[in-house]
């Protein structure tokens, strides 16, 4: 009656965890349940808010949308996995509260996940680009301008970032 | 909404998941990107007793362009599909169409196999595949049979394909020469299913008037339509007045209204898109001839007169 | 000196934690809490004839089932009708589970606990309801023909009957010399939160104590709800607000029949239990808003002036009343927005249908106001040949006639009076920063061009910070830390951001060592919620005025202590001194230690205050009039709301071919007196424009027949996503401080969504040539309107269903 079981390993934020699950247990379902995370949050469970984006092998995908064990072994990053070893908040977390990106943040965590991704495959975005990115997720509070001027702002942030490790770099005498 | 229970397997061979399906029957369902069935489990709307995870089956994720088309394995997620460069150049209006489907985020986790297989008359690649006369090769324990586009699609959500069979692959043949497509669609919000979309192909003959001109339509009836628009417009260069292709499409199709388009919009848009996709993909086709013709004027250097 | 930080755009505090995944919503609490689901009607109006649960039984990990028979003592009762009003002649609410009979699609009528959601869901699928279907009653028309009723008891399906009138409206219009119908109609839309309802529950076997969690607007009110309808004493009885995914006006309702059931399966169970809505449970069993049928009759004169407005409207309430008549008083009292109109007369009916129930929504009946006063300007002046801005600059009510009374009752109960405002400076502002004045040239120019462009305009006001009350709680600790409470809720407003501005200010103490708790009955047990933009009138004035009193108390100890007057006294960070003498000086811990006679020192700063140390032997050590510790509690308690006002312009373009609407250009003035941090109130503006598109040209809740609900998911049912919102919108501010409270501040919540529906009639119809009087609108629907009127003359055809009569 509750279908088949089985033992799986999430490599969660570099961390293998390991989880006993039902067949029909939800990723979303899975790692704020089983594993505890509940960063990631479940807007509509169908797959159209975007509030439960995660990165799957770093590429953006509802976690709702997805089994657990069909991800067995496989690498996600959520939310709690942004930010910086010492906790610093990471350049889109950062950009989020500079630019008043968030109002109630249930929804956030979806944003942060699929901007972290798409500013690696479009480091220099433009507003368009922007909007592009987080085109498929739902915010009801904030009417989208700060989230879109959140991504630009990220963007300037990792450059400034990067410009500084190689200032770093250049000060040290390595090779950027 | 949290999915009904279910047994669950996971073949890593074709084989071997072709034997399970064959010995689960009617109560097994198969999981490739999950995007449309995974909501139908949560929302229990299916609840089957078996599901049988294709995502690892590493012989099924492949996209192989050949001069005849592209060959889509049924692990291909719509986004390698969209991004694959030799698609584009085989058949540019897969990418055209992909770019419309849903969100990206869906399109990193969906295939275009299993899109086409959950026959969903409002989606995008079961209206390209019959546009472009495609076909679906499926295979079960009894063997391997291909099955063309116009018979794939029986009525919404409901495909040829028979008890045992998994589809592995789709093929979307080459854009023939002097052609080109365009793919427009009308949705309420961007990355909602269609109110109404369209796929055009139009081939010209060597004084750049039009000698084929189709389109492929979603949103608008139970499987997807192809309509032959050629006797509409055929004869006519494709920079002139091409909208009796709208008009010919308007007057054919009998669309269904909805919560969000009355039947007669959905018409009115048939008309308006026709337009807009057979313009487009003339204009494509006679960039493309123009290009080829460039090239074969340009004298080589150093060639002799 | 310190830097004001009222005013200033400060960085929200409540950020860090939700960046970083910490948030703490309803469902990422009590993990190991058995769950909750509901078993709810798949008809819109039966009776139930039978509940056979015993497939059910099976189900493993299966707690316990509950139907109506299970209820007992107050819970079988009805849920309580929250807001009373003499108006309503059949007032009915639902009870917690069905009791023989189903009214909505989506009612409770069993509740099933389990070890989790997934178990609790199987066995609610096993469950078998035998039904006998009765005709439902869908939509305003079917109420009103009540052909068949909602309640047997419900008369014509009318829940209330309401007119108020100030002058003679019908002798007005009829001596007027233009007179004006129209009908209007606005069609239903839903808060839709990203988190939708949730409860936890834990019964303290022990202590005989019910601790529960809530995603709510209101914890106080779920407190007592809970407290009388399980019959126990409200001491026994904690409600916390975790982190709320936004309310926009759903949550204000309560007791939701989960809130109350969760507990009682929790104190039955001794176990934790919890609730998590699901979104498609959120549509067909929260409650939706703005469903209304408007009839309009104005008269006026050759200058647009109205000199009687008359109107008559029909409010669909949906299946029960639990939040009374809220929602069309304010349409009915909110209308006139800005405008003085001679004579006025409203009336209505709030009807009965088998749909959910509507209860306020971001707006909450403003928007359907405003649209009816809008489209009537915009009809007056197409009738009269006027610019549309000139005819609202006639109709205005202007700075000087401040307070303004127009002698009706608004929805607290209270006299309607304006406060403040200055409406003509506003509809400068906006004219300047829209370019009103070039804009005919432009569609013309466009025109030529084969393009549809249109501007409209839209003016409100917005009564804010209704009462009865908030009271604000603020503690200096040893540490120098200020602890501050309030009992009202958050959702998402940054309130724990800016009444930490208020409190810097008026103590003196960095942001940094202030924290604000919201929403935790235990913190602060008084309280009302958080609706109607009255967060930071009423909390953020009270916690200003808790501040002072613990100001005072500062500057008496440490006056005390440093032998000087308390006037000649200064706090600067965090520090009291002697103003002039920086060096005589002590920090506001040492005052809070001080502050606290003790007997026992538990560390080196408390060695301070014991009773050899500190004190005048002739004295108590804590004098008659005074008080242990260093803290101030006060309430703010308005005399009557207050009002804030803005226009909204936005420039749209319709394709011609596919009419599909187009926003080019949204602007936004906006006076919510004085802002305590701009860039919350500039996001609070953008939320609601963007939930004001949403529901002008996307949303809409869509019944068919048989009244089941046709878009109850986020596939169907559009919010926007960003490709659907302005890229930018253009925000102008204007700051006429409230007189009636200590900050001079009005609520700035909800008014980005209160013109919407009015602004994009007003701009499409200006963009087609004829009156766009159904909202929201589609490009199917414009379609189709444009068939209709293709016959016609297309540009300034009347928005009047007839001709003037003279």
């Amino acid at each position: 009656m509750t279908g088949s079981w089985h033992e799986l390993t999430l490599i969660v934020n570099g961390v293998p965890l390991r989880a006993t699950v039902p067949a029909r247990r939800l990723l979303s379902d899975c790692l704020r349940h089983d594993l505890g995370l509940t960063g990631t949050h479940v807007g509509c469970e169908h797959g159209v808010c975007g509030a439960c984006t995660v990165l799957i092998d770093g590429v953006p995908m509802r976690s709702c949308l997805l089994l657990a064990v069909s991800v067995d072994g496989q690498a996600i990053t959520t939310v709690e996995g942004l930010a910086g070893p010492d906790g610093e908040l990471s350049a889109v977390q950062q950009a989020f509260q500079d630019c008043h990106g968030l109002q109630c943040g249930f929804c956030t965590p979806g944003f942060l996940t699929t901007i972290t991704a798409g500013l690696i495959g479009c480091p220099d975005p433009t507003a368009d680009d922007a909007r592009d990115m987080i085109g498929g997720n739902l915010c009801r509070c904030t009417g989208y301008q700060n989230i879109v001027a959140a991504v630009l702002r990220a963007a300037e942030l990792t450059r400034a970032a990067a410009g500084e490790d190689a200032d770093a770099a250049v000060d040290s005498g390595q090779a950027p | 909404m949290k999915p009904s229970a279910f047994d669950y397997r996971r073949p890593e061979q074709l084989d071997e998941a072709i034997d399970l399906l064959g010995e689960l029957g009617p109560d097994a369902k198969v999981l490739a990107g999950g995007q449309s069935l995974v909501p139908l489990l949560s929302m229990r709307l299916v609840a089957p007793k078996h599901l049988l995870d294709i995502n690892r089956i590493a012989q099924l994720d492949f996209v192989s362009c050949g001069a005849d088309g592209v060959r889509v394995g049924a692990l291909a997620r719509h986004a390698v599909l969209e991004r694959d460069a030799g698609a584009r150049a085989v058949q540019p209006l897969l990418a055209a169409a992909l770019a419309m489907v849903a969100h990206p985020t869906i399109r990193n986790r969906g295939t275009t196999v299993g899109s086409i297989v959950h026959a969903d008359p409002a989606a995008e690649m079961p209206a390209v595949l019959c546009l472009l006369g495609g076909s679906i090769t499926a295979t079960s324990t009894s063997g391997r049979r291909t099955i063309g586009a116009s018979d794939f699609f029986l009525g919404p959500l409901e495909s040829a394909l028979q008890e045992g069979e998994l589809a592995v692959e789709a093929f979307f043949p080459a854009l023939p020469p002097q052609s080109g497509t365009a793919f427009a669609e009308i949705s309420r919000r961007h990355g909602d299913y269609a109110v109404c979309g369209v796929a055009g192909l139009v081939t010209l003959d060597d004084d750049l008037r039009i000698s084929v001109a189709r389109a492929g339509y979603l949103s608008v009836s139970p499987t997807p339509l192809v309509l032959d628009l050629t006797d509409a417009v055929s004869g006519r260069t494709f920079d002139g007045d091409l909208s009796a292709a709208g008009d010919f499409a308007s007057a054919a199709v009998d669309p269904e209204p909805d919560i969000h388009a009355s039947a007669d919009y959905r018409r009115h848009l048939v008309g308006v898109l026709t337009n807009r996709v057979i313009v487009g993909a003339a204009q494509r086709a006679a960039r493309e001839i123009m290009a080829n013709g460039a090239r074969q004027a340009l004298p080589m250097p150093g060639a002799q007169p | 000196m310190t830097s004001r930080m009222v005013g200033e755009a400060v960085k929200r505090v409540e950020d860090p934690r939700l960046l970083v995944g910490a948030g703490r919503f309803l469902d990422d609490l009590g993990q190991d809490a058995a769950e909750l689901a509901v078993l709810r009607s798949p008809h819109a109006h039966a009776r139930i004839t039978d509940i056979d649960v015993t497939a059910a039984l099976e189900v493993q990990g299966l707690l316990a089932i509950y139907t109506y028979e299970d209820l007992t003592g107050p819970l079988a009762d009805p849920l309580p009708l929250l807001i009373p009003h003499p108006a309503i002649s059949a007032g009915r609410t639902q009870y917690a589970l069905a009791k023989d009979e189903v009214n909505y699609v989506g009612e409770a009528i069993a509740v099933v606990v389990a070890e989790n959601r997934y178990l609790a869901e199987d066995a609610v699928e096993r469950i078998v309801v035998s039904y006998r279907p009765l005709t439902p009653v869908v939509g305003v028309q079917a109420a009103r023909a009540a052909d068949h009723l909602v309640h047997e008891d419900a008369p014509g399906n009318v829940a209330a009957h309401f007119v108020q009138e100030v002058g003679d409206a019908a002798a007005a219009i009829a001596a007027a010399p233009f007179r004006l119908e129209l009908e209007l109609a606005i069609e239903r839309s839903a808060s839709t939160p990203l988190e939708g309802r949730g409860v936890l529950a834990q019964w303290d076997s022990d202590s005989q104590r019910l601790r529960m969690w809530t995603s709510t607007q209101t914890s106080t009110g779920v407190r007592a709800a809970v407290a009388a309808k399980l019959g126990l004493d409200l001491g026994r009885v904690e409600v916390i607000t975790p982190d709320v995914g936004g309310g926009f006006g759903v949550k204000i309702v309560h007791p939701w029949p989960e809130e109350v059931l969760v507990p009682m399966a929790a104190r039955a169970l001794g176990r934790a239990v919890k609730f998590t809505e699901d979104r498609r449970e959120h549509f067909i069993s929260a409650a939706h808003e703005r469903g209304q049928l408007q009839q309009i009759e104005v008269g006026f004169d050759a200058t647009g002036r109205i000199l009687g407005l008359s109107v008559r409207f029909w409010h669909d309430n949906g299946a029960y009343l639990p939040y009374g008549l809220i929602v069309p008083i304010i349409t009915s009292t909110q209308l006139l927005g800005p405008y003085k109109p001679g004579a006025y007369r409203v009336e209505f009916d709030s009807l009965y249908t088998n749909t959910v129930i509507v209860t306020p929504y971001r707006g909450a009946g403003r928007p359907q106001g405003v649209y009816a006063m809008e489209r009537t300007l915009d009809a007056i002046a197409s009738e009269l040949g006027l610019d549309r801005s000139e005819v609202r600059a006639t109709n205005f009510i202007q700075p000087s006639e401040m307070p303004y009374d127009h002698g009706l009752i608004f929805q607290d109960g209270r006299p309607l009076v304006y406060d403040s405002g200055d409406f003509p400076a506003t509809l400068a502002k906006l004219k300047a920063l829209v370019g009103w004045d070039d804009w005919p040239a432009y569609q013309a120019a466009a025109r030529a061009q084969g393009r549809q462009v249109g501007l409209g305009l839209a003016c409100y006001v917005e009564g804010t910070g209704v009462g009865p009350y908030e009271g604000g709680h603020v503690q200096i600790e040893t540490s120098g830390r200020v602890k501050v409470a309030t009992g009202l809720t958050s959702q998402g407003q940054g309130h724990q951001t800016a009444f930490a501005q208020i409190v810097a200010d008026e103590l003196g103490v960095s942001m940094d060592d202030i924290e604000v708790v919201t929403g935790d009955t235990r913190r602060f047990p008084y309280a009302v919620g958080t609706f109607a933009s009255r967060a930071a009138v009423t909390s953020g004035s009270a916690i200003a005025l808790a501040a002072r009193m613990a100001r005072r108390k500062v500057l008496k100890v440490a006056a005390d202590a440093l032998e000087a007057n308390p006037e000649d006294l200064e706090i600067v960070e965090g520090m009291v001194r002697v103003k002039g003498a920086p060096g005589v000086a002590m920090s506001l811990g040492t005052v809070a230690v001080l502050s606290n006679p003790l007997r026992y020192a538990f560390d080196e700063a408390s060695k301070a205050a014991t009773q050899f140390v500190v004190g005048d032997s002739d004295l108590p050590p804590v004098n008659e009039d005074d008080e242990p510790g260093l803290e101030g509690r006060d309430y703010y308690s308005p005399l009557r709301s207050t009002f804030a006002n803005g226009m909204h312009a936005v420039i749209v373009e319709t394709d011609p071919e596919t009419a599909e609407i187009k926003i080019l250009r949204y602007c936004v003035v906006h006076d919510c007196g004085t802002l305590i941090n701009p860039l919350i109130v500039e996001g609070q503006v953008h939320g609601g424009v963007a939930q004001g598109v949403g529901g002008a040209l996307y949303e809409r809740i869509v019944y068919d027949d048989a009244g089941q609900l046709q878009n109850a998911s986020f596939m169907d049912f559009l919010m926007p996503y960003v490709s659907e919102v302005p890229e930018s919108i253009e925000i102008d501010h204007l700051e006429t401080p409230s007189p009636l409270n200590p900050l001079g501040i009005k609520g700035a919540g909800e008014a980005g969504v209160i013109p919407s529906a009015a602004v994009f009639a007003s701009a499409i119809s200006d963009a087609e040539g004829f009156a766009i009087t159904a909202m929201p609108i589609s490009p199917s629907d414009l379609f189709e309107l444009r068939r209709r009127h293709a016959g016609t003359d297309g540009h300034n055809e009347s928005i009047a269903k007839k001709e003037p009569t003279r």
